[in-house]
């Protein structure tokens, strides 16, 4: 058997699972006790299949299916393993929290089993398909299923609104992809991805195919200025769904990216490069900063995964610039630190949303400033999300930063680089990636100090429960995928590089791999090193050491009393920072960049409400203009239809008129 | 040197510098004294504050989760790795290679976002002012550290402390001009990351200016003394690095036993002056109302980069 068959196999039985889901509608116990399960058994042994892929010579198949004469081509190489190794170990975790979380969603059960399976499936047919005919089928089924998911919902106005908004970027991104796949084409009749690998294109249309497929995928990703249906789409999800979506889905459109950039294009300039770099750092900026402005946990996180997926553009990009100018080792270290950080923002994005979900399922909250002391309800969701938070704010020593810490080695390769422009445009990108770390550890403290942390804020008629047994196996599994993927990265640079190795037949240089599996060098280890084990350890240590030591030589004693805080008598929850308090030095320093809408009470008010709204910009500058001058055209192509069918007939006896007197 | 006397070494520094912290900030505070016409407390004084705090009851909120227990513990745990993988005395640590100089700035940034979420988990609203004012300066003084120690690892080809500190220390005498944009960067951080003035008081009494101290008044006994140490740990840590960075001469090459009398030497005398200029200028300027110090760290940030710039443009 070869990794490929496993994994057409299995992305076959997820769409019969689906299927299932429609006979066993009418008992919901069976579908979240059963077939969410399985799904999730399926999961992973897909990872298991990617992960065999990683280092297992490239397998090809063709199906059964699709059209006479046009049949599937599939195919798994290294960097389809990866991918398909994210899509599996992290859906996992989410089928599994699935189980639970569905189970009291009880209309409609069957329908949702069928969506959320196909729309796996679908992931995984992008994931290995091996021509441009495939890949678009999987790609719309993926967009279709997943509009469903959005609209679960759907009596509320909102969510239908959100779910008209992604679909309509999604096919303007589906568009483009499929023009950048004609382009690549080239006019030789065959769509396999070996044909379009073959042909070879001018400059021009190279540039050109490059062009469509970044925004095409870019709009999948949710890079700016194609993000706004990110921040619409997750919070009307149900969470698992949001999960999967920001987690994986958009990790499908980097995966796009890369396929189409390094392996069918091939031949990188830096100035492609130069563009995906610029695109990431704004995009991770502003993801960041309107982040810090939501109230709402689900929106904060869509644009936290708008930031994130900026870091991995910058990462592709970083690479792009280097293979462009002729330095394959440091184009290297950069596509790793890309990929590396595409699966951490999986494990911890979706961890996020889990955690997200769970809040929502027991207290029906999203607003953070209506939560509050969470953590003493709810300790089980609150510790796994706390690793959550961690990790995407790039501490050591979970997951999250490793792969900023390679971005910024990558980022340290500049003095390889001739022009001096470039040389100096790398250190600039890197300083706005510290800035957008840096402000996501402030986001996060807030998020979890203002839900977690802190008294509660709302009157509680019931006391919220903690996250049930698979739920919280779902969220264990990826909190322990952030820790695995921090502490033990040797181990996934060293699988990584064979991807790299297939991509642009240059890896991490031997030395990087010589220091042994505790220490990270990814040059050599006197240029830069990290062993987030040792990192640990002291840390660990200390604390085990310093706590003894202080009982040993002094006592343990501690007594419980009410907080202090100056002396201040009354301590109401309306005195606490609330998430919009903890965003205002942010909207002081960046006012700029915001466009706010704000109520703020009469002194004289005895129930003072304050609200606040951010409003992106991008709609104002963007967006309706487009749509306005879109209705603009389509209200006098509608003056075309009368209705009547004289008009009709009028409109064939021209046009046959004109055909007569121009097509001689 | 092998492995064993090196490990040896490795833990004589590391309970060295966590010994001599608190001296650190008594002599900061009696050269304060001295500079203000005071006779000063005497530089044991914060030895004798730790003692009396490491006696007293600790009293907890009722509502103070595990996390508000566990920071005091991985802060200093923090802190003590921070001080033991910086080259104080010879450039061959055993642990050094763990952390290079970014993930320096993750441990800090990790012990920050710890004492942060500590401070808002009671509720109270100080705590929470002053967690949101602490994330505040961090947010930009985290970029402006890490651009600033990025210059000096350009120069050097090296992110890991020990490169950095040969190549600018041990090889031929350069002047870089990139590297004293990064020195005033790197002292404008110091003062913020250590609520030190012009941006935060570390002996105010007034709680609507606190910024540090208002995040742990929920903090006593032993718990408070911990988080007091880790500060002056934390001074300890930023004055070496800068050491490290910007007055590397003096530090012990590998294995040269009479060059780590020579360091420690150097090292005292470089303490003692770094301890008394900070004196100096805490005593020479006021502290900056709250919503400057976005002015003050952005600039320290823009100094940063263009120090960096100025590498690439100049230099190479």
């Amino acid at each position: 058997m070869q990794p490929i068959e496993a994994a057409v196999t299995l992305s076959v039985i997820w769409i019969g699972l689906g299927a299932l889901g429609l006979a066993f509608a009418r008992t919901p116990r069976a579908i979240v006790d059963i077939l969410f399960p399985a799904g999730a058994a399926v999961a992973l042994a897909l990872a298991l299949a990617g992960l065999w892929a990683m280092s297992a010579p490239v397998s090809t198949a063709i199906l059964p299916a699709g059209l006479p004469d046009l049949p599937f081509h599939v195919r798994l190489d290294p960097l389809s393993g990866f991918f398909l190794l994210l899509l599996g170990g992290v859906s996992f975790g989410i089928s599994l929290f699935s189980s639970g979380y569905f189970r009291e969603h009880v209309q409609g059960l069957g329908l949702l089993c069928v969506q959320y399976h196909v729309f796996l499936a679908s992931m995984a047919f992008v994931l290995i398909a091996d021509d441009a005919y495939l890949f678009m089928v999987a790609w719309e089924s993926m967009a279709l299923s997943s509009y469903f998911l959005v609209t679960t919902e759907h009596r509320s106005e909102q969510n239908r609104k959100a779910g008209f908004i992604y679909l309509l970027i999604a096919h303007l991104g589906a568009i483009s992809i499929l023009l950048s796949f004609g382009v690549l084409h080239g006019g030789h009749g065959d769509y396999t991805f070996d044909a379009l690998r073959r042909a070879e294109l001018s400059g021009f249309w190279a540039t050109a195919a490059f062009l469509l497929a970044f925004f095409g995928f870019g709009a999948k990703a949710g890079m700016v200025p194609l993000h706004v249906w990110l921040p619409e789409a997750h919070p009307a999800a149900p969470s698992p769904v949001s999960a999967l979506m920001s987690g994986v889905m958009l990790k499908t459109a980097i995966y796009g990216m890369v396929r189409v950039i390094y392996d069918l294009i091939g031949g990188i300039r830096w100035e492609w490069g130069l563009t995906v770099l610029l695109f990431g750092a704004a995009t991770s900026l502003f993801g960041v900063l309107f982040a810090l402005m939501q109230h709402d946990l689900k929106r904060l996180l869509a644009y936290h995964s708008v930031e994130n997926i900026g870091i991995i553009l910058i990462g592709i990009g970083l690479s792009m610039v280097f293979i462009g100018s002729g330095h394959p080792v440091a184009g290297a270290l950069g596509l790793i630190a890309g990929l590396y950080h595409t699966l951490n923002h999986a494990v911890f994005k979706g961890l996020l949303f889990l955690g997200a979900g769970a809040i929502l399922k027991s207290t029906g909250l999203r607003n953070l400033n209506e939560m509050g002391g969470l953590i003493r309800y709810m300790p089980h969701a609150a510790l796994y999300f706390l690793v959550g938070a961690l990790a995407i704010s790039a501490l050591p020593p979970l997951n999250g930063f490793v792969s900023e810490w390679l971005t910024f080695q990558a980022s340290l390769q500049a003095y390889l680089l001739e022009s001096s422009v470039v040389r100096s445009i790398v250190p600039i990108v890197a300083a706005v990636l510290a800035l957008s770390g840096a402000l996501t550890g402030m986001c996060f403290v807030k998020v979890y100090g203002i839900a977690f942390l802190g008294q509660h804020r709302h009157q509680i008629t019931v006391r919220p429960r903690d996250a049930g047994g698979w739920e919280r196996a779902g969220m264990l599994w990826l909190a322990l995928g952030c820790l695995a993927l921090g502490l033990l990265p040797v181990f996934v640079i060293g699988q990584l590089n064979h991807v790299s190795q297939m991509l642009i037949k240059s890896g991490l240089p031997e030395a990087a791999m010589a220091s042994g599996w505790l220490w990270l060098a990814p040059t050599a280890s006197a240029q830069a090193s990290y062993s987030p084990i040792v990192f640990l350890l002291v840390i660990a240590s200390v604390f085990a050491l310093t706590f003894l030591l202080v009982r040993q030589i002094y006592h343990g004693r501690l007594r419980r009393s009410d907080p202090w805080d100056c002396g201040f008598p009354e301590q109401t929850s309306r005195m606490e920072d609330t998430a919009d308090g903890f965003g205002q030095p942010i909207r002081q320093i960046f006012a700029p960049v915001y466009l706010i809408h704000r109520e703020i009470p009469r002194p004289d008010d005895p129930r003072p409400v304050f609200r606040q709204e951010v409003e992106d910009r991008h709609w104002r500058w963007m967006y309706l203009p487009i749509a306005r001058f879109a209705e603009f055209l389509s209200g006098h192509v509608g003056k075309l239809q009368q209705g009547r069918i004289s008009v009709y007939l009028l409109y064939s006896f021209v046009t046959l008129i004109a055909l007569l007197v121009f097509a001689q | 040197m092998n492995v064993a006397s090196g490990i040896v070494f490795q833990v004589l520094q590391s309970v060295l510098v966590v010994l001599i912290a608190p001296l650190m900030l008594g002599w900061v505070n009696q050269c304060r004294a001295w500079l203000q016409n005071r006779s000063g407390a005497g530089i044991w004084q914060p030895y004798k504050v730790l003692n009396k705090l490491f006696h007293k009851d600790a009293v907890l909120a009722y509502n103070a989760s595990p996390l508000f227990r566990c920071t005091p513990y991985i802060l200093f745990g923090c802190m003590w790795l921070a001080v033991g993988i910086v080259p104080v005395l010879a450039t061959d640590l055993p642990f050094a290679p763990a952390a290079d100089v970014i993930a320096l700035v993750g441990l800090f940034a990790l012990a920050r976002v710890f004492i942060s979420l500590a401070g808002m988990d009671v509720g109270t609203s100080f705590g929470t002012l002053g967690a949101r004012r602490e994330m505040m300066i961090g947010f930009l003084a985290e970029p402006a550290l890490l651009m600033a120690l990025f210059t000096a690892s350009l120069i050097s080809h090296s992110t890991s402390l020990p490169t950095i500190v040969d190549a600018l220390g041990h090889r031929q005498f350069v002047i870089y001009p990139s590297m004293a944009f990064a020195a005033i960067a790197f002292l404008m951080v110091l003062l913020a990351e250590n609520a030190r003035i012009p941006i935060d008081n570390p002996s105010t009494h007034l709680e609507l200016t606190m910024i540090h101290e208002a995040m742990i008044l929920e903090y006593s006994a032993r718990h408070l003394a911990l988080i007091e140490w880790a500060a002056s740990l934390k001074l300890t840590a930023y004055i070496t690095i800068g050491i490290a960075m910007f007055l590397p001469w003096g530090i012990a090459r590998a294995g040269d036993w009479f060059g780590l009398l020579i360091a420690l030497a150097a090292l005292v005398a470089k303490l003692a002056l770094a301890g008394a200029g900070l004196a100096l200028l805490e005593t020479l300027s006021a502290k900056m109302r709250i919503f400057r110090a976005p002015e003050f760290l952005g600039t320290a940030f823009l100094l940063a980069t263009l120090g960096m710039l100025t590498h690439f443009l100049l230099e190479v």
